[in-house]
């Protein structure tokens, strides 16, 4: 008589639904690229818009006080921080973008109609195409900063760098692929992006210190996540990284690197379980 | 054997019934037609049976398998060719076939083969490398075909597969259904072309309303009706009132059945006759009562007749009646996950 051992069985099969999922997922993230490379103006446009704001800002405020700019010696090596963030702020919230038009144009059905081995795959290419783009977008940033003589983080520096943009990337990802799933059309998802961008950045310590806003501002900005990821990464920028220097005077307290990244940590997986359900009932 | 069971099926979207109690049985190895009108509930039920969407009750079953308790087995066994072409504009043909074999978990000799075989088969080679936003909507439709056999399936369902179609690709895309199903793959389509259904299906069902109301085989359903398809107008245009009095007179005539006055057509007549011998009695009869025949017309029944007869209307009447009351926006939705 022959019998099967079931754990064995149902190793097989786990490892079968893995290679599945990886295909699944290698297809559908070589589709999103194969849109940038055909189509990369969105690509250009994602890192020309800040270097022109680095050229720009950086020039206009090339005389304020140094005074007003705590641990920076120039207001381009200020600001260089705050474009990185926003760099990868403004390429996430578009993350939903590319899903949105799926949903419209019924190629999302075709992806549902196929037996995937999870369908999270749709999520998750989404999320690794969008986090590749984001952080070579704001390589791209860090590395124009440095030819205009702005500095370069070290070793340690370029890892908290990468951390931080990390969680604020899956964070801001995650939202906009749930608002994808929410908003009716494109149109709807476009009007939330052009709101969101621009008062997030300026509601935050991209452009000015806190010090440097009236109180109600002060407020806003020191409970802005882009803050929290701004601040580690200017600090990554000076030759020692410690992430026990206090990074934020806020209203409300001090805080430190640490407590900036674990804010991320909480914001991303807080994300993660408000969206999820939203995800699980939108692909069930 | 069946191959697909819909048992009361209800689907509503807010206020509007599509589905109202919807049963259905094809059989296995059968290219089996649903006919009816834009908004009768055609794309809903084939979207139910390809687990795009739940029905609010009711059974599905898909190869002797319960379709809402076990959604991945039954799409791997099926092709889906839904009605909104679906295509990414920026991959080539082939990239798109690629992209469709991974998702179908395809291995790569197999992937390579299989696309080979459709690109011959339905005639692609001379564009399949072209981006798809060049496409024309017969390449794109053949295209999307491609896509639904590329796993091989045991059950294709197509969505209006030819609606707007040139010549050319219809006849290419009815070549491939028929040889499909000679090769004994089960084919549920829905068309509101009734030359389509007539030429295409071995079983057939016409949904009005959310629900079947005929089903059976095209020729069997013609021979139901039991005689020629006549229609009769006594005047250019009638009025109700005229079209009753003949109504009355014509149906006690010996060889006359299923007599319906046809508003949309200018109160005509339809009706049914068992040999020709009645319709040169027809004259006599209707000169006896002072109506004359403004015109007449003898036809072998066809499906429209079929429908004629369960709906009281035609096929494009039903169309044209639907087209002022479609909620675009309600059928976006539809299509939107």
């Amino acid at each position: 008589m022959i019998t099967t051992n079931p754990s064995i069985n149902k190793d097989k099969q786990s490892r079968n639904e893995l290679k599945e999922m990886l295909q699944e997922i290698s297809a559908l993230t070589w589709r999103l690229f194969i849109q940038l490379i055909r189509r990369p103006s969105t690509l250009f446009a994602g890192i020309l818009q800040p270097l022109i704001w680095l050229l720009l800002f950086a020039a206009l405020f090339s005389n304020a006080p140094i005074d007003f700019l705590p641990g920076s010696s120039s207001y381009g090596e200020f600001l260089g921080a705050g474009l990185i963030v926003f760099t990868a702020f403004s390429g996430a919230l578009n993350a939903g973008l590319p899903l949105m038009f799926d949903r419209e144009f019924g190629f999302l059905n075709r992806l549902l109609v196929a037996p995937l081995s999870s369908r999270s795959s749709i999520v998750i290419s989404s999320v690794i195409y969008i986090t590749t783009i984001s952080l070579l977008q704001s390589f791209a940033i860090m590395a124009t900063s440095a030819l205009l003589g702005y500095g370069w983080p070290s070793l340690g520096g370029f890892f908290v760098i990468a951390i931080t943009l990390l969680l604020l990337v899956f964070a801001i990802t995650g939202l906009s692929l749930g608002l994808a799933f929410v908003l009716p059309g494109h149109i709807e998802l476009i009007a939330i992006i052009f709101i969101a961008n621009l008062p997030v950045l300026f509601a935050s310590t991209a452009l000015a210190p806190i010090s440097f806003m009236p109180a109600w501002l002060g407020w806003i900005a020191s409970i802005n996540p882009l803050t929290f990821a701004i601040e580690p990464i200017r600090m990554a920028y000076h030759n020692s990284v410690d992430l026990t220097v206090v990074l934020i005077n806020a209203p409300y307290g001090e805080v430190n690197g640490y407590s900036c990244l674990t804010i991320l940590f909480i914001l991303t997986v807080g994300l993660f379980f408000i969206i999820r359900p939203l995800l699980n009932r939108k692909l069930a | 054997m069946f191959f697909i069971q819909l048992r009361d099926l209800f689907k509503s979207y807010g206020s509007v019934r599509a589905l109202n109690g919807l049963n259905l049985e094809v059989p296995k190895g059968s290219l089996y037609g649903l006919l009816g009108p834009n908004g009768a509930g055609k794309s809903t039920a084939l979207r139910i049976v390809c687990t795009l969407l739940a029905p609010d009750s009711g059974y599905v079953e898909v190869g002797g398998r319960d379709a809402l308790l076990e959604e991945k087995e039954t799409r791997r066994r099926l092709g889906y060719v839904a009605q909104e072409v679906a295509i990414d504009k920026i991959l080539t043909g082939r990239e798109l076939l690629q992209l469709q074999g991974d998702l179908y978990h395809l291995d790569n000799t197999h992937k390579r083969k299989r696309i080979e075989e459709l690109i011959h088969r339905l005639d692609m080679h001379e564009w399949i490398d072209r981006r798809c936003g060049s496409f024309s909507g017969g390449m794109k439709r053949r295209l999307d075909l491609a896509s639904g056999l590329l796993h091989e399936p045991e059950l294709l369902i197509l969505d209006e597969p030819t609606v707007g179609l040139d010549i050319e690709s219809r006849s290419v895309i009815w070549g491939v259904l028929k040889e499909l199903r000679n090769n004994g793959t089960t084919i549920l389509l829905s068309s509101h072309y009734l030359e389509e259904v007539d030429e295409l299906a071995d079983e057939m069902a016409i949904i009005d309303k959310g629900k079947v109301i005929a089903s059976g085989r095209p020729d069997d359903l013609k021979k139901e009706l039991g005689g020629d398809r006549v229609t009769l107008r006594v005047r250019e245009f009638s009025d109700e009132v005229e079209a009753q009095s003949v109504r009355k007179l014509i149906k006690n005539i010996d060889g006359i059945s299923n007599v319906v006055v046809n508003q949309k057509q200018g109160y005509s007549l339809n009706f049914l006759v068992k040999s020709n011998h009645v319709i040169s009695n027809l004259s006599n009869h209707l000169s006896k009562e002072n109506f004359e025949v403004f015109a007449l017309s003898h036809s072998r029944p066809s499906l429209d007749d079929v429908y004629l007869q369960a709906t009281g209307k035609t096929l494009m009447d039903a169309e044209l009646e639907l087209a002022g009351t479609r909620d675009f926006k309600l059928e976006s939705k539809k299509s939107m996950r």
